[in-house]
């Protein structure tokens, strides 16, 4: 790796730290400054007058902002979330178990997006103005129209209710498999466990298709866009006067260019995904962080949501960074932009 | 069709004869090529010269058949050696002629690679895929490094490395040209080659092509709007107009002696040492509702009503001087 | 003809932006006459207990939901809701966005870095999950939604007219009026302004239906506009409890939802290639 990449990625690493602070700050701005009484938030809305006081001298909210700041920056660096009102326990314990679950959900969701939406995208655009063409155009302009939530609770209706083919909700009926990274697909196939296996995969379909489907529609346009752009560039007409074959420009060569557009998308869907969790583990009573998240708002459950607010950010931020890096060393000239 | 008034002197390579060629565009038909011909001998260098717009880059993608989507061919025949280029399946159009007998040199080195591959894989894609069936050729480094040390190209070995975006424009220019003559083709088509390059790049590779061929046995056709360079490296000139071809001839006899009405005013409508600038008078007629018979007739002073009727036949004016007019230009003593 | 017709001509023949305004007229047109054509005005607030739940027929064309409402006429009314939402929080967010990226864009000082870092900040949230945090402390109501919502959105009006600000300034006329001494104020209203006015306008349009989308998920969520106000993502989120027997309460609001974030979405993309032809295709 050239020396110019390298401190193209240091840079960018380096430029990491203020976003997240940033983060950690806006989320306490919002929090602390901004709501008549903080601690009101906090201690709940079944909370006495006395039970508010003494939360608000316990978590400190009577001192300056300043000194507020300080013990929560210090406390987030600790990795203390606070305590959820509802558990008892700490968030960040909460959280902790809840995290295996959605991020099962997102990487199927995500999986079926890259695997149907970008060779849609690809067919689309070298078959310009086909049939196939206008078909998977209409679909990602609607795909994009649609509620995440009424879709899941659509297809729960047809294919759980009506047609009985799915389950409706959880993750898995019966027997968990034996918890090593807490993925019940990956979990069951080391333990070699068929009905688990079947049994996880029949209980994630219909979330994973419905989490996914905004992604992949987002995911089929921008690789369509990026191919159509790559065909009309010089370069392939060279390689198609020089008499390459075209399975090799197609494979190889335009596929890169495209790809690299397509790449750059995946921290906005990463943030689709994570967003759309929420819903979609409500209407599937899928039990990860959205549908912790979603318990929360309904029990007013504060440093909960508080929680999940600053992990979602920190998670998205650090994807995004991730995402960036691994462009850079695919496109070298981001590097010399 | 008129082989029988072709030059019997050299061996021809390369015969397009009638082409015609429309595109489809949303504003209607353009035709852009109406009956175009043009020959090349072998070892010949042969420039293409006209206004842009004239066609001439849509001769040179037609003769490899890569026209743009809404192009289409409409007639004409591509006589390459022995065969019929229009005639011939895609597939062996592609291992056989592509990037083998006939290669490309293309206008714009800067864009003309893929960026995100360093430029030695590029040229050894050019050369792996031209087996038959589905075989990869074995790619041969050392000829690789050899053509790069002969278009100037210091420790070619670090340099294959590289991404394009690492090397200059005329360094691009080079590697093309590289590209181009690897396959050891019997034609190059060089496609305003120098156009993206400064004007002392210019002058270097220039020279560098005509060191090139003169080597070896390898026919050029050099498109190019620039008169200068065109004088520079071709030993016979076209002159295309508004998808037709108007004049034929030797290098030396076209500019001093112009036949055609066209390249007259083209002449003359170089910066002189007075320094006059001339205009010709008229603009390019539109390829939509392109003008009857001669394309040139509207703005040509010596035109008169059988010019618009129909399209003059090649008549040799000269010994190896071709034109197609009804009123050449007969030169004052 | 005069520009204004000459733009209308070509956005008339577009099919995509073109369908996208019809039905995002007839949208406009429902939330106004609400009052007028729904059969049941009064299911907006009254309940009827006696006919809950019922099938799609004549008299209740979409059913009726758990309270015996009449789902066509809350439907209409929560076009009302969605439509008042949905402009007030683009709007809002465009009032702040752009005239920050204008000044981010022309000046290229601490403050655009500033300002820049500060929308990156706002972005580094997953939307919905910024918005949701934000209802949620401030109480749910439609006021906190919109605001909730403004506060999340203006960042993308920012962001574009930032970058479009920034090449503007490098081309030859804005250096010209600078030369010229025209003060900075000056040129941004009156040189830059209506040039990235297409791109906001393209921005606002896809905006509406993200935003529409956005305040649905909230509704549906229970962070933003409160029962009884007939906002589809509540009336969606009421009805689950009654599927799979009346599944008339949990589809037909969903359908509105797409219908109207297509139309946006549809408009806004038809805008897209009328004012961007380079992205359009092109025969070559």
């Amino acid at each position: 790796m050239s020396r110019g990449i390298v401190t193209f990625i240091l840079k960018r690493i380096f430029f990491f730290i203020p976003t997240l602070l940033g983060l950690l700050i806006l989320v306490f701005i919002i929090s602390r400054v901004i709501p008549g009484d903080p601690a009101a938030l906090v201690a709940g809305e079944t909370a006495t007058p006395e039970q508010v006081k003494a939360i608000r001298i316990q978590l400190g909210f009577d001192q300056p902002l300043y000194v507020q700041l300080g013990v929560y920056l210090r406390q987030l660096a600790t990795g203390d979330l606070g305590k959820s009102l509802y558990s008892g326990r700490k968030v960040s314990q909460d959280l902790f178990d809840r995290f295996p679950a959605t991020l099962e959900l997102t990487l199927a969701a995500m999986f079926i997006s890259v695997v149907i939406g970008i060779p849609l995208g690809i067919v689309s655009a070298l078959k310009r103005n086909s049939l196939i063409d206008h078909l998977v155009r209409g679909f990602t302009v609607s795909g994009l129209a649609i509620a995440s939530f009424w879709l899941g609770i659509m297809l729960q209706l047809f294919a759980s209710m009506w047609l009985g083919i799915t389950p409706l909700g959880a993750r898995i009926t019966g027997p968990v498999p034996t918890p090593l990274t807490g993925l019940y697909i990956i979990d069951s196939l080391l333990a070699l466990n068929g009905q688990a296996l079947l049994n996880s995969l029949k209980h994630i379909l219909l979330p994973a298709l419905t989490l996914s489907f905004a992604s992949l529609a987002t995911l089929a346009r921008f690789t369509r866009s990026g191919v159509l752009d790559v065909i009309q560039k010089d370069f392939i007409l060279y390689e198609r006067a020089m008499g390459l074959p075209p399975k090799v420009i197609v494979y190889k060569y335009i596929l890169r260019n495209a790809l690299i557009s397509t790449v750059t998308q995946v921290g906005l869907l990463f943030g689709l995904l994570l967003a759309g969790a929420v819903v979609i583990e409500t209407v599937f009573d899928w039990p990860g962080l959205g549908l912790y998240a979603y318990q929360s708002i309904v029990l007013s459950d504060y440093q909960a949501i508080l929680g999940v607010t600053l992990v979602s950010g920190f998670v998205y931020v650090a994807v995004n960074l991730a995402v960036d890096v691994v462009l850079t060393l695919v496109d070298p000239r981001r590097a010399e932009l | 069709m008129n082989e029988k008034i072709m030059p019997a002197l050299k061996e021809t390579l390369l015969f397009v004869s009638d082409l015609t060629v429309h595109f489809y565009t949303d504003r209607g038909i353009a035709r852009v090529l109406d009956g175009a011909e043009l020959h090349i001998a072998k070892g010949e260098v042969v420039g293409l010269i006209g206004e842009s717009g004239c066609g001439k880059t849509t001769v040179a993608r037609s003769i490899l058949r890569v026209l743009p989507p809404g192009g289409r061919m409409i007639g004409g025949r591509i006589r390459f050696k022995e065969q019929d280029l229009l005639e011939m399946g895609e597939k062996e159009l592609n291992t056989a002629i592509r990037g083998r007998r006939i290669t490309l040199v293309p206008q714009d080195p800067f864009n003309s690679f893929n960026p995100v591959f360093p430029v030695g894989t590029q040229i050894r894609d050019i050369l792996k895929w031209k087996g038959e069936g589905r075989g990869k050729t074995k790619v041969d480094e050392e000829k690789i490094l050899e053509m790069l040390s002969q278009v100037q190209i210091p420790s070619p070995g670090s340099q294959l490395k590289k991404y394009p975006y690492q090397f200059s424009g005329g360094q691009r220019q080079r590697l093309m040209i590289a590209m181009a003559l690897l396959p050891s083709p019997d034609l190059v088509i060089a496609d305003e080659p120098t156009t993206a390059l400064d004007v002392t790049v210019e002058a270097q590779i220039l020279r560098l092509m005509k060191d090139l061929v003169q080597g070896r046995a390898i026919s050029v056709l050099f498109i190019t709007h620039d008169l200068g360079v065109a004088s520079e490296i071709c030993e016979r000139i076209v002159v295309m107009y508004a998808g037709q071809d108007m004049e034929d001839g030797p290098a030396e006899s076209l500019f001093t002696d112009p036949r055609h009405p066209y390249t007259r005013e083209l002449l003359e409508s170089l910066p002189n040492p007075e320094g006059l600038i001339r205009d010709i008078p008229g603009e390019v007629p539109s390829l939509l509702h392109p003008p009857p018979g001669c394309r040139f007739q509207p703005r040509c002073p010596d035109a008169t009503a059988s010019c618009s009727r129909e399209r003059p036949e090649r008549v040799e004016a000269a010994p190896g001087h071709w034109v197609r007019c009804y009123h050449p230009v007969i030169k004052s003593a | 003809m005069s520009g204004a017709r000459l733009a209308w001509k070509k956005f008339s023949r577009d099919r995509l932006a073109f369908g996208g305004f019809l039905i995002i007229l007839a949208l406009v047109l429902t939330a106004l006459l609400a009052g007028v054509l729904s059969p049941f005005p009064e299911d907006t607030h009254k309940i009827h207990p006696a006919t809950r739940l019922k099938s799609p027929s004549a008299t209740y064309m979409l059913g009726t939901d758990h309270m015996g409402r009449d789902i066509l006429s809350r439907l209409l009314f929560g076009a009302r809701v969605t439509l008042v939402i949905s402009i007030i929080a683009v709007a809002t967010s465009l009032l702040i966005g752009v005239p920050l990226g204008l000044m981010a864009g022309y000046f290229e000082n601490w403050i655009s870095e500033l300002i820049m870092r500060v929308a990156d900040i706002f972005l580094s949230i997953p939307q919905v999950i910024l918005a949701l945090f934000m209802a949620k402390t401030l109480g749910p109501s439609i006021p906190n939604v919109i605001l909730a919502l403004s506060l999340t959105y203006w960042p993308w009006f920012t962001r574009i007219v930032f970058a479009e600000t920034r090449s503007l300034k490098k081309s030859v006329f804005i250096e010209a009026t600078e030369a010229l001494g025209a003060n900075p104020l000056r040129t941004i209203l009156l040189h830059i302004l209506p040039n990235v006015s297409s791109s906001i306008i393209v921005r606002s349009s896809i905006g509406m239906g993200y935003t529409i989308l956005t305040a649905a998920v909230l509704g549906f969520l229970g962070v933003g506009a409160q029962p009884p106000t007939p906002e589809w993502g509540v009336m969606i989120a009421e009805s689950r409890q009654y599927l799979p027997d009346a599944w008339w309460y949990a589809m037909f609001p969903g359908l509105a939802i797409f219908l109207v974030v297509l139309g946006f979405n549809m408009l806004g993309d038809g805008l897209r290639d009328i004012i961007d032809p380079r992205l359009r295709r092109s025969f070559e």
